[in-house]
C-alpha cells in the first residue's frame, strides 16, 4: 500500500468543477444555475504512466484537464501533485509548481502566439520560471528541446505562421518540456493534426515519455489513438467517470454499456469489416449538463436502462472481472 | 451513362505570393446512385474540387477544363444557370451545418423557402413535405421542430436538418464536405448510418469528401486518393484498402492507429515529412519528398495509368515492386 | 513485426528537400509591410499627406508674408501665381497661403494630440480593464460610459465661459474624447485574445499578469490600434473644425482649417479661395489618412477583407 503511494505522482479525489451559468430566474436572489462540467472523479497517477481519458464534446475532460493545471477553479475535492494540495491554491504559490505540471493544448496555431519567434515561444516558461539562468544556459535548454522534439535549430528566428499544424505542435511540446516537468497533460493534442502527421506526433509522445519518465494525462476523442498510448483509459460521460481500466482490458472486454456504444461507433478503416460490424447506434442527444438526468447521467440513452437506473446513483467500483477495472452501472 | 463526367479539372487561385495549383488535371466519372470517397489530408485539394464542381470557389479562383452533368458542362454555365441546378439537383453539405442555416429564421421557414423557391410549392404543401423529410433523417417530434431555430438544436441535429434541407429537392447528387469530422463518434454513426439510408431510399449519389478513411470505408463504393492536388489513385474501396497501390494511400493506411491493435505495439508507421506547401512543390511527383519507394524517376511527373478493371494509380514504381496483386 | 520508428527515405539527388522551408522567415509586420506597400491608394496618399505636413511645418517660410500682417494694398486679392499672394488673401488682407499653412499645423497637432492620448491611455485603460475582467472591469466600464455620455459641446461651451477662449481648452476636449472609443475597442480585443490558447500556456507557464498584458495582448492587439489611430486623425481634424466653425474653436488671429472654412464660407460669392484653399487641404488630408487607415487595415488583418 505505501508502496503505491510513494510512486503515486497526482492523487485526484472526488474533484468537482461547476461554472456558474446565470440565475434560475430574472431575480438577483434567485439560486445561481450551476453547469457540473466535473462531478465527483477520482484517480491515482503512477509517475510515468499513462491515463487516457475519453468521452465527446461535453463530457467534462477538458474541464478535468484545466482545473488540473489550474485554468479553472476546483469547486471541491484534492487535487495532489507529488503529495501538494493544490486545489484552492493561490496564484503565487502555484508558480514554483508549475515546471512540475505542463499542458499541450489542441489546436498547435492558436496555442503559439504569432508576434514571438519560435525561439522566443519556447523559451518563455524557462525564462520566466528561472529568470536567473543565463542567456548561454537558455540557449543550451533551448537547443536540447528543440533536437528532442525534431526541429532544426535554423528555425529558431521564424514565426509560427510560417509553420505547418504538426511542426508548431512539436514547438508546443518543446516548450512544454523546457521546464523538465514529471507530468504533461495533453488537451486533444493530435485531434487537429493531419493523419500522416498524427502518427510523428504520437510517437515522438511514446518516445519522450519512455526516455524522460513522463507521466502523461492524454485527453482525446479518437479511441484508437487512445488505446494506442495509454496504459490506463477512463471513460467519462457527463462529468462522471462511467469506466476505468488498463487500456487492452478496457477496449477488448469493455463492461459498461457506454464504452461498449462509443467503441462500436468508431469506423475502422477496412470495407469488409466496416461492412459487417453491427455498429450500436445511440439514439438521442447528450442531455443538457445543467439538469443532468436523476441516478445514471446515461441512462436515458442506455440501451440496458431498467428502473433502478433512474433512482439509484451508480458508484464506480470493482468490476466482477476483477483486477483494475472499475465501473459504474448497476446492470453489473 | 455517368451521372457527372469530370475531364482534365484545374482550378487555380491567384494569390499575392504566385499562383496556387490547387487541382490538377483531375479527372473521374460518378455513376447514378454511386458514392464515391474523395480522400486528401490538408492541401490536397480535395474540398476546392467540391467548389469548383458547386461554382463556389473563392473571388481569386479559377476553374477549367470539362464538368460535363446530362451533358452540360457545369464550369461553363452563367450564374442563373448554375443557381436553377445547385440546390436542386445538385446539393453540398458542409463540416459546420451552420453554413448553411440562417440563425434568425426558424428550421421550418428555411425548410418550406426552399421547396416554394425551387419547386414553387404552396405553403401547406411546402409544410407536407418538409415535415416528410424531416421525419426522413430521423428527427423526432418534426412538428414541433418545425418552429425552432437552429441555435436550439445540438450540432448532430444541425447536420440532420441540413442533410433534410439537402435532400428536399431530391437531388441526384449529393456532395458532402467532412461532414462528420465536427461531430463525436456516435453521432457520427448517426449520421452515417443516416446518410447510407437516405442512398438507399432517394438514389441519390454521393461524393463524400473527407480525410477520415474509416469514414470512407463504411460508406464508399469508390475511392479517390488525392496529394497536393493531384489524384494519386482511383478504385474500388476493397481494392484500395486491401492493395493500395501507390505508397501515399499505403503510408496513410498504416498511419492509422487500429483500434483492435494491442498497446504493447508501440510505434505507429509513419509517413516522414511534412504536408505539401502548395506554393513550393516539387518537380515531378509531388508525394516524392516523403516516399519511402522513390527512385530517380520521381523527378518526373507520375502520369496517371490505368493497371486493372476500374483501377488507375500516378507512381513510377509498378505494381509489382509494390508486391501489389492486381 | 518490427515497423521502423522512421522510414529512412532513399536519396533523390536533384529533389531539394527543404522545399517547405526555402521560404525565408518573415514577421507579421514585415509582412504585413509588405502588403501595404502593396496597396497603390495608401502610399500615394502617405507621400501626399507627407508633402502636405512638410508644408505646414516649414513652408511658410517659402513666402514673405507674416500671417496676421494685413495687406491694406490687397483685400480679397484673387491668388495669382506671379504676385505676392499665391492663394490670395482675405477680408483683411491676410495672405491665405501662410494662413492656410498656419492653419494645418493647428489642425494636424489637434489630429495627433487626439491619436496620441487615444494609443496611450486608451490602450493601457481597455487592455488592464479587458484583462483584470469581473468589478474592476465593470467599474472601469461604466466611468468610461459616464464620460461618454457626457455632452462635449455643452462641456466646450462651459470651459470657454469659465477660461475664456483658449487654444488649450480645444486639446482638453479633444484628449477628453479621443480615446474614449480607443479603450472599448483594445478591451473588446483582449477579451477576445485572452481567451486564446496561447494565453493560457502563459498562464500555464506562470508568466505574471503584466507579463500577459505586455508580450501577448498589446502586440497583438496593436494592428486594431494602429488602424483605429490612423483613423481617428481626421475624425479630429473635423471635431476641431466644427468647433472653430461654430467659433468656439481657435481665436484671432491664430487660426485652423476650420476658422478658415467658417470665413470662407462667409466670403463665398465675393471671393472662393478662401473657401477652396483651405477646404482642398482639409479635404485632401482626410482622404489621405482615410486611405492609409484602409491600407493599414488591409495590409494588418488580411483574413478580414
Amino acid at each position: 500500500m505505501s508502496q503505491a503511494q510513494d510512486q503515486a505522482l497526482l492523487v485526484v479525489d472526488d474533484l468537482h468543477v461547476h461554472f456558474n451559468v446565470g440565475r434560475e430566474s430574472l431575480l438577483p436572489w434567485s439560486p445561481p444555475r450551476l453547469l457540473k462540467a466535473v462531478s465527483g472523479v477520482s484517480f491515482t497517477l503512477r509517475a510515468g504512466e499513462t491515463l487516457g481519458i475519453v468521452g465527446e464534446s461535453g463530457c467534462g475532460k477538458s474541464s478535468l484537464a484545466r482545473a488540473l493545471i489550474g485554468l479553472n477553479p476546483v469547486t471541491a475535492g484534492s487535487v495532489k501533485l507529488a503529495g501538494r494540495e493544490l486545489a484552492g491554491l493561490p496564484a503565487s504559490q502555484w508558480r514554483p509548481l508549475r515546471s512540475e505540471m505542463q499542458m499541450i493544448f489542441q489546436d498547435p496555431l492558436s496555442s503559439l502566439n504569432p508576434r514571438m519567434t519560435i525561439g522566443e515561444i519556447i523559451a518563455e516558461p524557462l525564462r520566466t520560471l528561472q529568470p536567473s539562468l543565463s542567456r548561454v544556459d537558455v540557449k543550451h535548454e533551448l537547443d536540447r528541446v528543440m533536437a528532442r522534439v525534431g526541429l532544426l535549430p535554423n528555425v529558431i528566428n521564424r514565426y509560427p505562421h510560417e509553420f505547418s499544424g504538426g511542426q508548431c505542435q512539436r514547438v508546443g511540446i518543446a516548450r512544454a518540456l523546457i521546464v523538465r516537468p514529471k507530468l504533461i497533460i495533453c488537451d486533444e493534442p493530435v485531434s487537429a493534426l493531419d493523419v500522416s502527421i498524427q502518427a510523428q506526433v504520437i510517437n515522438l509522445l511514446v518516445d519522450l515519455q519512455k526516455d524522460e519518465g513522463l507521466a502523461l494525462i492524454f485527453i482525446a476523442h479518437d479511441l484508437a489513438v487512445v488505446r494506442h498510448i495509454s496504459d490506463r483509459v477512463m471513460v467519462m460521460y457527463l462529468g462522471k467517470v462511467m469506466e476505468s481500466a488498463p487500456a487492452d482490458e478496457l477496449f477488448s472486454r469493455p463492461q459498461h454499456p457506454y464504452t461498449q456504444a462509443l467503441l462500436s461507433a468508431v469506423p475502422i478503416p477496412d470495407p469488409q469489416r466496416q461492412r459487417s460490424r453491427v455498429i450500436q447506434i445511440l439514439e438521442g442527444d447528450l442531455p443538457s449538463p445543467i439538469s443532468p438526468p436523476s441516478g445514471c447521467v446515461f441512462r436515458t440513452r442506455c440501451p440496458q436502462a431498467f428502473a433502478d437506473c433512474a433512482t439509484d446513483v451508480p458508484e464506480l467500483r470493482e468490476a466482477e472481472c476483477g483486477g483494475a477495472h472499475r465501473l459504474a452501472c448497476r446492470r453489473h | 451513362m455517368s451521372l457527372l463526367d469530370v475531364r482534365q479539372l484545374n482550378v487555380r487561385f491567384a494569390t499575392p505570393d504566385g499562383t496556387v495549383a490547387a487541382v490538377n488535371d483531375l479527372s473521374f466519372a460518378l455513376n447514378p446512385g454511386e458514392s464515391l470517397g474523395i480522400v486528401g489530408e490538408s492541401g490536397s485539394g480535395k474540398s476546392q474540387t467540391a467548389f469548383a464542381l458547386m461554382g463556389l470557389l473563392a473571388k481569386n479562383g479559377t476553374a477549367s477544363g470539362m464538368v460535363d452533368y446530362g451533358g452540360v458542362n457545369l464550369l461553363a454555365l452563367d450564374e442563373a444557370e448554375l443557381n436553377r441546378r445547385r440546390g436542386v439537383e445538385i446539393t453540398m453539405i458542409y463540416q459546420d451545418p451552420m453554413t448553411s442555416l440562417n440563425p434568425y429564421l426558424t428550421i421550418g421557414e428555411q425548410l418550406m423557402e426552399v421547396l416554394r423557391f425551387h419547386k414553387h410549392m404552396d405553403k401547406s404543401a411546402a409544410f407536407a413535405e418538409s415535415l416528410r423529410m424531416l421525419d426522413a433523417v430521423k428527427i423526432a417530434e418534426s412538428t414541433r421542430r418545425m418552429s425552432m431555430y437552429p441555435h436550439e438544436f445540438s450540432g448532430g441535429m444541425r447536420q440532420r436538418v441540413v442533410i433534410a434541407m439537402a435532400l428536399l429537392c431530391r437531388p441526384k447528387l449529393l456532395i458532402a464536405d467532412e461532414p462528420t469530422t465536427a461531430l463525436d463518434v456516435t453521432v457520427q454513426a448517426q449520421i452515417l448510418q443516416l446518410l447510407q439510408d437516405l442512398r438507399r431510399d432517394f438514389q441519390t449519389a454521393i461524393i463524400m469528401i473527407t480525410h477520415d478513411l474509416g469514414v470512407v470505408a463504411g460508406i464508399c463504393d469508390r475511392v479517390l486518393v488525392m496529394y497536393a492536388g493531384r489524384m494519386m489513385e482511383e478504385g474500388a474501396a476493397q481494392d484500395i484498402f486491401a492493395q493500395p497501390s501507390h505508397p501515399y494511400t499505403r503510408g496513410l493506411l498504416q498511419a492509422v492507429p487500429c483500434l483492435d491493435a494491442s498497446h504493447g505495439e508501440q510505434y505507429l508507421a509513419t509517413i516522414p515529412g511534412n504536408p505539401p506547401n502548395v506554393l513550393a512543390l516539387p518537380p515531378g511527383c509531388p508525394f516524392a519528398p516523403r516516399c519511402v519507394e522513390r527512385f530517380d524517376a520521381c523527378l518526373r511527373p507520375a502520369p496517371l495509368q490505368r493497371f486493372a478493371v476500374d483501377r488507375q494509380r500516378a507512381c513510377h514504381r509498378t505494381t509489382t515492386e509494390l508486391g501489389v496483386v492486381a | 513485426m518490427i515497423t521502423p520508428r522512421v522510414p529512412l527515405l532513399p536519396p533523390l539527388p536533384g529533389l531539394d528537400e527543404d522545399l517547405g522551408l526555402a521560404l525565408q522567415g518573415r514577421g507579421l509586420w514585415t509582412d504585413a509591410r509588405r502588403r501595404f506597400l502593396r496597396n497603390r491608394a495608401a502610399v500615394a496618399s502617405l507621400f501626399v499627406l507627407g508633402l502636405i505636413v512638410l508644408l505646414c511645418v516649414a513652408g511658410s517660410a517659402l513666402s514673405p508674408n507674416i500671417f496676421d500682417e494685413p495687406d491694406f494694398a490687397a483685400m480679397h486679392a484673387p491668388p495669382s501665381l506671379a504676385g505676392q499672394h499665391w492663394f490670395g488673401t482675405d477680408n483683411l488682407g491676410r495672405d491665405l497661403f501662410v494662413r492656410t499653412l498656419l492653419g494645418g499645423r493647428i489642425s494636424l497637432m489637434v489630429g495627433a494630440l487626439g491619436a496620441t492620448v487615444a494609443v496611450l491611455i486608451g490602450t493601457l485603460y481597455g487592455a488592464t480593464a479587458g484583462f483584470v475582467g469581473g468589478k474592476t472591469d465593470s467599474v472601469m466600464m461604466r466611468f468610461l460610459e459616464i464620460l461618454a455620455s457626457f455632452p462635449v459641446m455643452f462641456l466646450v461651451i462651459l470651459l470657454m465661459t469659465f477660461f475664456g477662449r483658449e487654444l488649450w481648452l480645444i486639446f482638453v476636449a479633444i484628449g477628453a474624447v479621443s480615446w474614449l472609443d480607443m479603450a472599448r475597442i483594445v478591451r473588446g480585443q483582449t477579451l477576445s485574445l485572452k481567451r486564446k490558447e496561447f494565453v493560457e500556456v502563459a498562464q500555464v507557464c506562470g508568466v505574471s499578469s503584466f507579463g500577459i498584458i505586455r508580450r501577448h495582448i498589446v502586440p497583438n492587439a496593436l494592428g486594431i490600434v494602429a488602424v483605429y489611430a490612423t483613423l481617428l486623425v481626421p475624425s479630429m481634424i473635423l471635431f476641431e473644425s466644427f468647433l472653430s466653425y461654430l467659433g468656439l474653436g481657435v481665436q484671432e488671429p491664430m487660426t485652423s482649417w476650420g476658422a478658415l472654412l467658417e470665413q470662407g464660407a462667409k466670403s463665398l460669392e465675393a471671393a472662393p479661395w478662401e473657401l477652396a484653399f483651405p477646404a482642398g487641404f482639409l479635404v485632401t488630408t482626410l482622404f489621405c489618412f482615410n486611405f492609409i487607415g484602409d491600407g493599414l487595415r488591409d495590409a494588418l488583418d488580411p483574413k478580414d477583407r
